[in-house]
């Protein structure tokens, strides 16, 4: 169990082969992604019909690399507009939040803060029907009363943002908030006693102390907006964000153009996670 | 004066949180569930009954689909929890130094890439002309090739990968903070590995577990692409139903009954377990 307490050598053997196993099954799925983005082959199975880069930049039919499929690149365009908007709403509002439940005592707080956690436990899928049925009674109540027609009401890319900034915000309100705890106020107190007004010592004392959070939130937020299916699902209208144009193309069979678009995103996401680590590492 | 701004600060904070919980949650499930109460009659005609929920309560489909949804997720959870308890503390209190913090890492990388890339992965090793199928020819347990795709199993299996970080997670943090001196003294007091796993180790990580589980039923629960991907025509999932009843079937009143009753679902079941075990949301979120 414990390193200090001998165990028989059989028995640590088979868990150590337990746990490696374990690896193995975490990494399989991935790794054949990964292999099969390079098969030569239109079909991302075996056998293997030998390596080629064309499904990244092939350029002519059947094999387009993803590097020149434009409902590729434009659903890629999609997600990073809307993730990056979802990842400034939320940080915004979640620094707004996380000022509040730190430094105000007011009646209700508990509860708010509660309401403030239930988006997490609300499925995805039903968080993204409330907001389509929410906003389409909107839309009609305002053409029955004043015969007009609000095209953001409608599914499209801004009930998207609006449905994923409205869990991604509880995210962003308690990674903030768990550093934001950790301040030492008399700092700002410091601040204000050599003449600074409050908004000048949170900006030159506060915000600096809680840069590793707040870029930590917006890497989070953006990868989580990025990878959303459930909630974008409901809400989607024609521009389709890449999680959902993939997902119709793997409906309609997958050639290894997916593969390919996949380890670009394993890629991607890689990339950002490590920024969040040096990051955080820094402080 | 600093009064007065403080008092300004206050509301300007104030004002986003509002606005975001009151349109955003608060109101829209409200506006479900009055939508849920809708009976149409007629053309353009409506009156308010229980009507909708009387149809997923008595056509067989709609009923046994919840059920299912349900008793399968909580399968998900509790085999997710059996597989990644050992691992979990492995990591915590075997590996030590670079080699915890290497295996802790390669757990959080599945969850950094999409769902869909998840379960894209799980359909190329399963299906019939997939890695498994080959490999079994391959070793000579069968001689053509297998379908692994496309059945309860191949769900259970996605789920339980998809799951798994949300489990893992939980449990180490709350086994790392377990002194080893305590599990010593166990063993000293004449404890066999078992009883120290009930007395000492399994109580201890009581809180993790819990979070872990509630975390992994409600993702289970509310998945829509593991079932669809991996799932045959059989194998349907209730979230599933509400996608259906919304987008292809056009009755939003049934949809919004049905998100309705699993939101219920989901919220009575987390309720549930945050009381056997005496945690509150805000504890179990930290």
């Amino acid at each position: 169990m414990i390193p200090s307490i001998p165990q028989p050598a059989f028995l640590r053997f088979t868990y150590g082969a337990y746990v490696a196993l374990f690896f193995v099954y975490l990494a399989l799925p991935l790794t054949v992604v990964i292999v099969f983005a390079f098969n030569d082959s239109q079909f991302p199975s075996l056998p293997w019909e030998g390596f080629t880069w064309n499904w990244f930049f092939g350029e002519e039919r059947p094999m387009i690399g993803a590097f020149h499929e434009r409902a590729i690149l434009r659903a890629i365009g999609t997600s990073a507009w809307v993730a990056l908007c979802v990842s400034v709403l939320s940080v915004g509002v979640g620094t707004a939040n996380a000022f509040l439940f730190n430094r105000y005592d007011f009646r209700g707080k508990n509860l708010l803060y509660v309401v403030m956690l239930l988006p997490l436990v609300i499925p995805g899928i039903v968080l993204g029907i409330s907001i389509l049925v929410f906003s389409s009674t909107i839309a009609n109540g305002l053409w029955d009363f004043a015969k007009i027609d609000l095209e953001v009401l409608r599914p499209g890319l801004v009930l998207v943002i609006l449905g994923q900034f409205s869990f991604i915000t509880t995210i962003a309100t308690l990674v903030i908030s768990a550093r934001l705890q950790k301040f030492d106020q008399s700092l700002e107190e410091a601040a204000l006693n050599l003449g600074a007004t409050p908004l000048e010592a949170i900006r030159t004392i506060t915000i600096p102390f809680l840069r590793p959070a707040l870029i930590g939130a917006t890497v989070v937020a953006f990868l989580m907006s990025f990878e959303n299916f459930n909630t974008t699902l409901m809400l989607v209208g024609s521009d389709a964000p890449l999680t959902i144009a993939m997902f119709d193309r793997l409906k309609e069979g997958s050639t290894p153009l997916l593969n390919a678009v996949s380890l670009l995103l394993i890629l991607g996401s890689s990339l950002l996670a490590l920024l969040v680590i040096l990051v955080q590492r820094k402080k | 004066m600093t009064q007065m701004t403080a008092r300004l600060g206050f509301f300007v904070l104030l004002m986003p949180l509002l606005l975001w919980l009151a349109l955003l949650i608060i109101i829209p499930h409200i506006d479900m569930f009055l939508l849920s109460l809708r009976e149409r009659v007629g053309v353009g005609e409506y009156e308010t009954s229980f009507a909708n929920y009387l149809i997923l309560f008595t056509e067989p489909l709609y009923i046994w689909t919840f059920v299912r949804t349900a008793v399968m997720s909580v399968l998900a959870t509790a085999i997710t929890l059996i597989i990644a308890f050992p691992v979990s503390i492995y990591i915590a209190k075997i590996a030590q130094g670079r080699l915890q913090q290497i295996l802790f890492m390669l757990c959080l990388i599945p969850f950094y890439v999409s769902e869909l890339v998840r379960t894209f992965g799980w359909m190329i090793l399963l299906r019939e002309t997939g890695i498994v199928s080959n490999f079994v020819q391959w070793v000579g347990i069968v001689d053509r090739p297998v379908e692994f795709l496309y059945n309860d199993a191949a769900i259970m299996v996605g789920l339980v990968y998809t799951s798994m970080l949300f489990m893992v997670v939980p449990l180490v943090t709350t086994l790392e903070s377990l002194d080893n001196s305590v599990i010593e003294a166990g063993y000293d007091l004449g404890g066999s590995t078992l009883s120290v796993m009930r007395e000492i180790i399994i109580p201890h990580a009581a809180p993790g577990i819990m979070s872990g589980c509630i975390v992994v039923f409600m993702l289970s629960l509310g998945n829509y692409l593991t079932p669809i991907m991996l799932g045959g025509k059989d194998s349907l999932w209730f979230t599933e139903m509400i996608y259906n009843q919304f987008i292809v079937r056009f009755n939003w009143e049934l949809g919004a009954a049905f998100g309705f009753m699993l939101l219920v679902l989901s919220s009575a079941i987390v309720w549930a377990m945050l009381r056997l075990t005496g945690q509150t949301l805000a504890k179990t979120m930290e």
